[in-house]
């Protein structure tokens, strides 16, 4: 399996962060991980993005020109990637950011998360990146739910963050349910 | 070692660390900055010296000193900056000193931009500085390689006494992968009976300087110098090349595009094989000389001109077509090179 994820959103909204828990959680099950962040002036103040790449074979470009799933914290991130998803592609949509009368492919397949709502909820505004995360292991065959949420704990652990576990789970949990009633 | 997740420059700068590398200098450009971040709190943790220079210049000659010393030293730069380092760089090589310069490619002439780019080849390639000479060039094509050549580098440009450049570039220097690095070595700064340490009052002062002004018989010496680099240290790595039509030629990032390609090509029944330089001098004539029953090379590279495709052509002797096809704004994809090939193949000539 070989699936190509891009994150994006504003610099803050931890697209980049969304990024490295992926690969992290996919060299723990040994798969061949690649992350590419956008750098240089793009980061300041602007948008950020990060190409994402998860597969049992060997990864060779680490520009994804067709993307499998993209993760969209804001309306940018949706006109930028929206064209270039795979026909069938999962498209993940930050619904608290981007508006409603917001227009979508047919042919791909579009989840509505009011993530940032969400995430203020549970007064953890700074994790909608993980209640997207929850969403796309709920509708997405990438990651097991369970798997991930652990690889998200033991990401922010390593990091010496974990003291936010229990709301950054209870984030993430509350994505797996928004998407699955879906 | 277990595997980690590094970012491409902070592999490069821990293997170089873990090489035994204890002297860095040098001055921030994007997309190699991150070398000189991590090594400016990590090599005071392993007892090194980090000094970020005021110029690229200064960085270069510190970097000079620092290896007149015996230790070794490194520094990296890109684009504009990589060009400052070229009058150090010959200086190293006049005074048969050895170091490690990395050059983190980006796109473009005079300031160009930050993006990925391979158009430095003939720079890295033909000496970049003034004078007459050449530099071993290792291109790393993946995040583990970037550390895996860090130790090499220091070996080979010891074990010549010479330069050694490392031409990784703005992809692979920016993304992260799972990268295992290796298990540190001590480095003796005074292995080396060649190198200012000093000495006892009434012996003559070691000195470096040119080697032209003290060698015996200095032509045989650097033509002997150079013979011997080319005959023993090309590398490279070949793939599905035995049966070939169409054989790919690509280094660092673009190899690994290839690699795919040669996939792809290989599940539409298309003979495609793929020759990756590791060494982009001494050039690796040797791999073309198994690789002449193809009907076309093609020179896959990020910049207009064909830099590498003249190397190819002088590797081939006009035996074989050698074509290029290079793009500076974006890494190419295996879809559209197949399409070419395709074309290509379908050509009564080429």
């Amino acid at each position: 399996m070989k699936k190509e994820i891009i994150c994006a959103g504003f610099g803050g909204q931890g697209v980049l962060t969304a990024g490295m828990i992926l690969i992290h959680a996919g060299m723990g099950q040994d798969q061949n991980v690649l992350f590419y962040p956008s750098y240089g002036s793009e980061m300041r103040g602007g948008t950020a993005n990060c190409t994402v790449k998860v597969s049992d074979k060997m990864i060779a470009s680490p520009v994804s020109k067709h993307p499998d799933i993209l993760l969209a914290l804001n309306t940018p991130a949706v006109e930028k990637f929206e064209p270039c998803l795979k026909s069938g592609g999962v498209l993940l949509v930050n619904s608290s950011i981007v508006p409603k009368e917001q227009k979508f492919r047919e042919d791909i397949h579009v989840i509505k998360i009011p993530a940032t709502d969400i995430a203020a909820e549970v007064q953890n505004l700074k994790a909608a990146n993980l209640v997207m995360l929850g969403a796309l292991a709920a509708r997405t065959d990438l990651f097991e739910v369970d798997y991930l949420e652990k690889a998200i704990l033991e990401f922010f652990e390593k990091k010496g963050k974990g003291i936010y576990n229990e709301k950054n789970a209870s984030c993430y949990r509350q994505g797996v349910r928004a998407a699955k009633g879906q | 070692m277990s595997k980690v997740l590094l970012k491409g420059n902070e592999a490069l700068a821990e293997a170089a660390l873990a090489a035994g590398c204890r002297f860095y200098s040098g001055y921030p450009i994007t997309p190699q900055t991150e070398i000189l971040e991590y090594l400016s709190w990590r090599m005071e943790e392993v007892g090194g010296v980090f000094i970020q220079a005021e110029s690229e210049l200064s960085g270069i000659n510190m970097v000079l000193g620092a290896a007149a010393a015996g230790a070794r030293a490194l520094t990296s730069s890109s684009g504009p900056g990589f060009s400052l380092k070229q009058e150090g760089i010959s200086y190293l090589v006049a005074a048969d000193l050895p170091a490690v310069i990395v050059d983190v490619m980006r796109i473009g002439t005079g300031l160009g931009d930050i993006s990925q780019g391979q158009g430095d080849y003939w720079q890295l390639t033909r000496g970049g500085g003034h004078g007459d000479y050449r530099t071993i060039v290792l291109a790393p094509a993946s995040v583990q390689e970037n550390a895996d050549f860090m130790s090499e580098a220091f070996e080979l440009a010891e074990k010549y006494r010479h330069p050694v450049l490392i031409a990784s570039d703005a992809a692979i220097g920016q993304m992260i992968e799972a990268v295992e690095i290796a298990e540190f070595q001590e480095h003796n700064i005074d292995k080396f009976g060649w190198t200012v340490k000093g000495c006892k009052k009434g012996d003559e002062h070691r000195k470096i300087q040119n080697v032209y002004y003290t060698h015996p018989d200095y032509e045989a010496f650097l033509r002997g110098k150079y013979k011997e680099i080319e005959e023993k240290e090309q590398r490279y790595e070949m793939i599905q090349v035995e049966d070939a039509e169409v054989v790919l030629v690509a280094y660092g990032i673009s190899s690994r595009v290839c690699m795919e390609t040669v996939e792809m090509a290989r599940e539409k029944g298309l003979k495609v094989g793929l020759i990756r330089p590791i060494t982009l001098w001494p050039f690796p004539t040797k791999a073309f000389q198994k690789a002449l029953h193809a009907r076309l090379f093609l020179s896959v590279e990020i910049n207009i001109l064909g830099q590498m495709a003249d190397d190819i052509r002088l590797a081939v002797k006009g035996k074989v077509p050698v074509v290029h096809y290079g793009s500076i704004f974006e890494i190419p994809e295996p879809e559209d090179m197949i399409k070419k090939i395709e074309e290509w193949l379908n050509k009564e000539e080429v």
